[in-house]
């Protein structure tokens, strides 16, 4: 019984993250609390960022028992969202019809690629002359990287389908549309899906830079808040909050994907 | 001898055919002056050195690419010549060499989806007539399994029978069984001498092997080495439904010296051109 429960313990996924993520605390207290280095001296331990985190008094006025801190989360999920799945709908859509029609995509691809390397940031000024509001402005900058992310990705799997899907189409007696609907969207989709876990990745950094410039409220303008009033366990445990989001965000994106492809799922034996 | 019914419908007419790739530039002669019939039900396997234009061919029959000079006709009906080519249809199904199921549908999904999307059968009816299908030849279990999930000699089988739900006038596969291992190979040449003997129809089998070549046709096309023409044409007069013991009979290995001498000599050739290339 001792045994089975020590091999389950040892052997599973969760021991060897809980492994995974005790060195990498080890690690940082060791750096911040013991050795004590120059560099360091303002970086709070982990105990002190998790007593900050789970404070019902916290000094920064932000931790996991206060209303605060969700209406920050509340506010940057709801930007990241509506960016993640605006980019996900128009990035679709335009790399789908990139692949599918030659003369489209001669017409579209050299912007796209001019387009697709300016940062994010770069984008601010333009977007705050241009868009009403800066809410707006802040989800238009969340949308712009993972949007075209999601363009290349899907162009990139249409172009990965093998030709001769599309000439037993034809020969099956396929009319175009049948073929966008049969052969081009479900062959691009296992692209499209590792496209939108890059979009939802770059869509939390954009977010995060985006509020700390022009925003008002959520994770990232509450991170420039505490640097700002040298609250620096604030700062870290919201730094964790976005990487756990992002976690989450992610998973939830790999579920549907192996929802929609099945196929892909059963030939990896899931 | 047992006689096979006769079919009326898939003669092919392949005249004066020239196929030149790149006329502009490279002027690659694919093909020239090919001219060969294939009657109706006719069962005619095609075998010539590597990039000798069998291929080529196909996809001219099969409305991919067109054609230089010549023409090609389907029961009397001009499908390719330079000034027209007619697009792919169901007519004329292809089985490709490193197989075409889509990798996104189940099987039976994969076998409806010709006569569902060119609106000949509703899905439901397309179901039964597919289940059907599948059970006179044994692969009733896997009808919700994808392609990837089955061995590759299955995959052909319902690859077979994707086309054939369609009743096309001429199946032509090209290289079918190639990387099969020689079992399943025997098994393949059993599957498809069942299928063309209970509903003959004309067959265009390109093969580089010429075993295959003799046991599966009434005809095997010689072609040369490139610029293709037709070396030879091998009438096979074996009995129909043809067995694997016939592989060891006097006849077939006189069928078989014929072709071999023919195929040997292009094959000859077809290396000396190529260390002439490389030289």
């Amino acid at each position: 019984m001792i045994n089975r429960l020590r091999s389950m313990l040892t052997d599973s996924q969760l021991f060897k993250a809980l492994v995974g993520i005790l060195i990498f605390l080890s690690i940082w207290y060791v750096l911040t609390a013991v050795l004590n280095l120059p560099r360091f001296k303002l970086i709070p331990n982990p105990i002190a960022v998790i007593k900050e985190w789970v404070s019902f008094e916290p000094i920064s006025g932000r931790s996991l028992f206060t209303k605060e801190y969700y209406i920050d989360i509340g506010y940057s999920v709801v930007r990241t969202l509506v960016a993640f799945f605006l980019a996900t709908f128009l990035g679709v859509f335009l790399g789908l019809f990139m692949g599918w029609n030659r003369i489209f995509f001669d017409f579209t691809f050299p912007i796209v690629e001019t387009l697709r390397p300016m940062p994010p940031l770069s984008w601010i000024p333009l977007a705050v002359l241009i868009l009403p509001g800066v809410e707006v402005a802040v989800v238009y900058v969340t949308f712009i990287a993972a949007f075209f992310a999601t363009v290349l990705n899907t162009l990139l799997g249409v172009f990965s389908i093998d030709r001769n899907y599309f000439l037993a189409a034809r020969c099956l007696g396929s009319k175009p549309k049948d073929i966008f609907l049969n052969v081009i969207v479900p062959g691009s989709l296992p692209f499209i899906f590792t496209g939108l876990q890059i979009a939802m990745g770059v869509s939390w950094m954009s977010l995060v830079a985006g509020e700390i410039i022009s925003g008002q409220r959520g994770l990232g303008y509450a991170i420039y808040e505490g640097y700002s009033l040298f609250q620096y366990e604030q700062v870290v445990s919201y730094m964790f909050t976005l990487g756990i989001l992002g976690y989450i965000s992610s998973a939830g994106i790999r579920a549907v994907g192996r929802r929609l492809m099945a196929w892909e799922a059963r030939r990896r034996g899931a | 001898m047992a006689t096979i019914k006769q079919k009326t419908q898939g003669a092919i007419s392949i005249r004066n055919v020239t196929k030149i790739y790149d006329p502009e530039g490279v002027h690659v002669v694919a093909m020239q002056d090919c001219s060969f019939e294939i009657a109706a039900g006719e069962f005619a396997v095609i075998v010539g050195p590597s990039g000798c234009g069998k291929t080529t061919l196909l996809n001219a029959i099969a409305g991919f690419d067109n054609i230089t000079s010549g023409e090609i006709y389907l029961d009397g009906e001009l499908i390719s010549s330079p000034q027209k080519q007619i697009k792919p249809a169901a007519d004329r199904m292809v089985v490709f060499q490193n197989g075409a199921l889509f990798p996104w549908k189940t099987v039976i999904e994969n076998i409806i989806y010709g006569p569902v999307v060119q609106g000949r059968m509703k899905r439901s009816e397309a179901i039964e007539i597919a289940r059907e299908m599948m059970n006179r030849v044994g692969l009733n279990e896997i009808e919700d399994k994808y392609p990837e999930e089955l061995s590759s000699g299955i995959q052909r089988r319902v690859e077979i029978l994707r086309a054939l739900i369609n009743h096309p006038k001429v199946v032509m596969l090209d290289e079918p069984f190639r990387g099969l291992d020689t079992v399943a190979k025997t098994v393949m040449h059993e599957f498809l001498m069942d299928i063309f003997c209970a509903a003959p129809r004309t067959m265009f089998f390109i093969t580089h092997d010429l075993d295959e070549a003799i046991f599966l046709g009434n005809k095997v096309v010689i072609m040369t080495t490139r610029p293709a023409q037709i070396k030879k044409i091998v009438h096979v007069d074996l009995p129909w439904p043809r067995e694997h013991h016939l592989l060891g009979s006097e006849k077939y290995l006189e069928l078989k010296k014929e072709v071999l001498e023919a195929v040997h000599e292009e094959a000859r050739k077809a290396f000396e051109a190529g260390e002439r290339e490389m030289a």
